[in-house]
């Protein structure tokens, strides 16, 4: 059974959904703290390949799979504060630009940390892989992981949402990423709010690290690196000012990029780069500050 | 008025590092030839990111076509077949020396700025960063499959490796004497405007896309032309043209320090140094009698956690931004000069 007017199938339709899902999460951990740091965090990938390689030694060690996805949360929180205070809280002055360089540094150098401690090879995180075998829904096949990809997503953006709008820190991390400095003279105390993005986006990169892994079970040193290069073309694609519109930013990215992978032919699905970055550009002349922001933002002097 | 000063430091660090490399072993030469290129390489960046202030990741794209011109061009007819099955008959019959490779290699780099920078021009910021990392991911994909222009994944073999000390370092001055002219040219300064204050710039009636284009098409024909260099002197493959050069260059870049001519040259010379030791040791060296033999992988760390300190510790990079002038006594009553930012 197919869609016919795209060509697509049920599974195509699925997997987009699920990568589009596991996307937005990206974006939200992408753009979380964006709003309160003005920094695009470009080592957000290596976070979910050090949360990915806390799986595959968990299920090297015949651990159970709760006990490997606790490790997999501890392993990324532990470094997303390291990052904070090492690398992000020194330079908050700096300008944006300086900031992409320096988590572009620090991308490649937990690279080739992972590179050196674990070889080039990758290993095998194999406990969840039962996630992958399909479900039958009235004839259609899809597998358990497209669906538990949708809810997880989906249930960690409501709960991100109640978050953000019904709690304290929440109003403040809004606060900070509308105007820093007002917030600040109101009493939002700058370091709490910062450490609490962090936390918040450090738990969707261990959320992410699970269900990327589950798809794609063999960890090398560059796990999640292209899906970090798209996701933040997504991000700058839906806008940066809101975490709502580059969570669509994120989920437009990927849910774009598994139809294309399904929809080309096989002889030009090599080229899904090509098409998909080349929109990206194409849509970023149109809309600088990006396709779901309202209104054009003026740079005041 | 002295008016070529500034660039006397660059173009002696170039110098010297030619000097030192014919000095030195032919193994070791790789290395200084190596480092060279890079110079080449971090000032074309240096030409459109320091004078613009707008990041680019995009360059190495252009690297990338340059190194694919002079190399699909300079292979010999004979082997081209072997290499690259399918590559467009047009380019299977043409075969061109040394110095037109390198002209044509800086012609597609420049063809393909003005291209891309037609459009992209008009980003700043992030969305210029991201647009210009799509760029580099396009080129790469391309160049990657499309096996009619090159050998697709295979390494570049066959190219005549005529990049050696005297070609690099002629290169090298090149690239630092075109993006010398360029900055003390009214373009130049123009540009330079735009990046202190982008609405002060415009309000004196300074178009910052017309500047920016005209930088980026430059530093696109210096890039290519790097490329051209680059392919003399190593069989590359897609892979070296990618992400890992980009790093490594733009680390060159910030580490010297992005606003001067000077930062670029002694980023590229400090940074490839280092990273052509640790190459070395890699491989197992011995240093002042002791033998250092470290894992693969080191060079990226220590460069990568370099990158990281001098941005954290020092933003201006090793030089501050600054050129070398020769010292003077200043007039009195002439007003102190201003810190570059």
């Amino acid at each position: 059974m197919t869609l016919a007017i795209l060509n697509v199938s049920w599974q195509t339709l699925a997997d987009a959904l699920a990568l589009g899902g596991v996307y937005a999460l990206m974006a939200v951990g992408i753009g979380l703290v964006f709003g309160v740091l003005r920094l695009v965090n470009f080592a957000y990938g290596q976070l979910i390949m050090a949360g990915a390689y806390a799986l595959a030694f968990a299920s090297q060690w015949g651990w159970p799979s709760w006990g490997g996805i606790l490790l997999c949360f501890a392993v990324v929180l532990a470094l997303s504060v390291a990052l904070d205070r090492l690398v992000f809280r020194p330079l908050r002055t700096q300008s944006p630009a300086v900031m992409l360089v320096a988590t572009f540094a620090i991308a490649f150098l937990l690279q080739s940390i992972a590179l050196l401690a674990f070889g080039p090879l990758g290993k095998i995180a194999s406990s969840l892989a039962p996630l992958n075998r399909p479900w039958t829904i009235s004839g259609v096949d899809i597998r358990k992981i497209a669906i538990v990809a949708i809810v997880v997503a989906a249930g960690c953006l409501l709960l991100l949402q109640l978050l953000l709008t019904r709690t304290s820190v929440g109003l403040q991390m809004r606060a900070a990423a509308m105007d820093f400095g007002t917030a600040r003279l109101l009493g939002v105390r700058a370091n709490r709010v910062i450490g609490g993005a962090v936390l918040v986006s450090g738990v969707l990169a261990a959320v992410v690290a699970v269900m990327l892994t589950v798809q794609n079970p063999l960890v090398t040193p560059d796990f999640a690196l292209r899906d970090t290069i798209v996701v933040l073309a997504g991000v700058v694609l839906g806008g940066l000012n809101r975490p709502i519109s580059a969570t669509l930013g994120g989920f437009a990215i990927g849910f774009a990029s598994g139809i294309l992978g399904g929809a080309l032919p096989t002889n030009q699905s090599q080229y899904l780069p090509t098409f998909l970055f080349a929109a990206v550009i194409l849509v970023l002349l149109v809309r600088p500050n990006g396709l779901f922001t309202r209104g054009g933002v003026v740079e005041r002097v | 008025m002295r008016r070529g000063e500034e660039l006397l430091a660059p173009a002696a660090l170039v110098l010297a590092t030619a000097l030192l490399g014919l000095a030195v072993s032919a193994s070791t030469q790789t290395y200084f030839v190596d480092t060279l290129v890079k110079v080449s390489l971090v000032v074309a960046l240096y030409l459109f990111i320091g004078n613009s202030g707008v990041l680019s990741f995009g360059h190495v794209s252009f690297v990338a076509v340059g190194a694919w011109t002079a190399g699909v061009l300079s292979v010999p007819r004979a082997e081209k077949p072997a290499i690259m099955p399918n590559l467009a008959h047009v380019l299977r019959e043409t075969t061109v020396g040394n110095v037109p490779s390198l002209a044509l290699a800086a012609l597609a780099g420049l063809v393909l700025a003005l291209l891309v920078g037609l459009p992209l021009m008009r980003l700043s910021g992030l969305a210029a960063g991201i647009a210009t990392f799509g760029v580099l991911e396009i080129v790469d994909n391309v160049l990657r499959y499309y096996e009619k222009i090159g050998p697709g994944l295979n390494a570049f073999s066959s190219v005549p490796e005529t990049t050696g000390v005297w070609q690099a370092a002629v290169g090298a001055l090149l690239a630092v004497g075109l993006a010398f002219a360029y900055q003390r040219s009214r373009f130049g300064r123009m540009l330079r405007a735009t990046r202190e204050d982008p609405a002060a710039a415009s309000a004196a009636g300074i178009s910052v896309y017309r500047q920016r284009l005209l930088a980026f098409a430059l530093s696109g024909a210096v890039a290519g032309f790097a490329g051209g260099l680059y392919i003399h002197l190593l069989p590359l493959n897609v892979d070296s043209l990618y992400l890992d050069l980009t790093f490594v260059t733009l680390a060159m870049l910030v580490v010297g320090g992005s606003g001067s001519l000077l930062g670029a040259v002694v980023g590229a010379l400090a940074v490839s140094g280092l990273d052509s030791f640790l190459a070395a040791a890699e491989n197992g060296v011995d240093l002042l009698g002791v033998h250092l033999d470290l894992p693969a992988g080191t060079r990226v760390i220590v460069v990568g956690v370099l990158m990281a300190l001098v941005l954290v510790l020092r933003p201006g990079g090793l030089t501050g931004g600054r050129e070398l002038r020769l010292p003077r006594r200043r007039r009195p009553g002439s007003p102190a000069p201003a810190e570059a930012a």
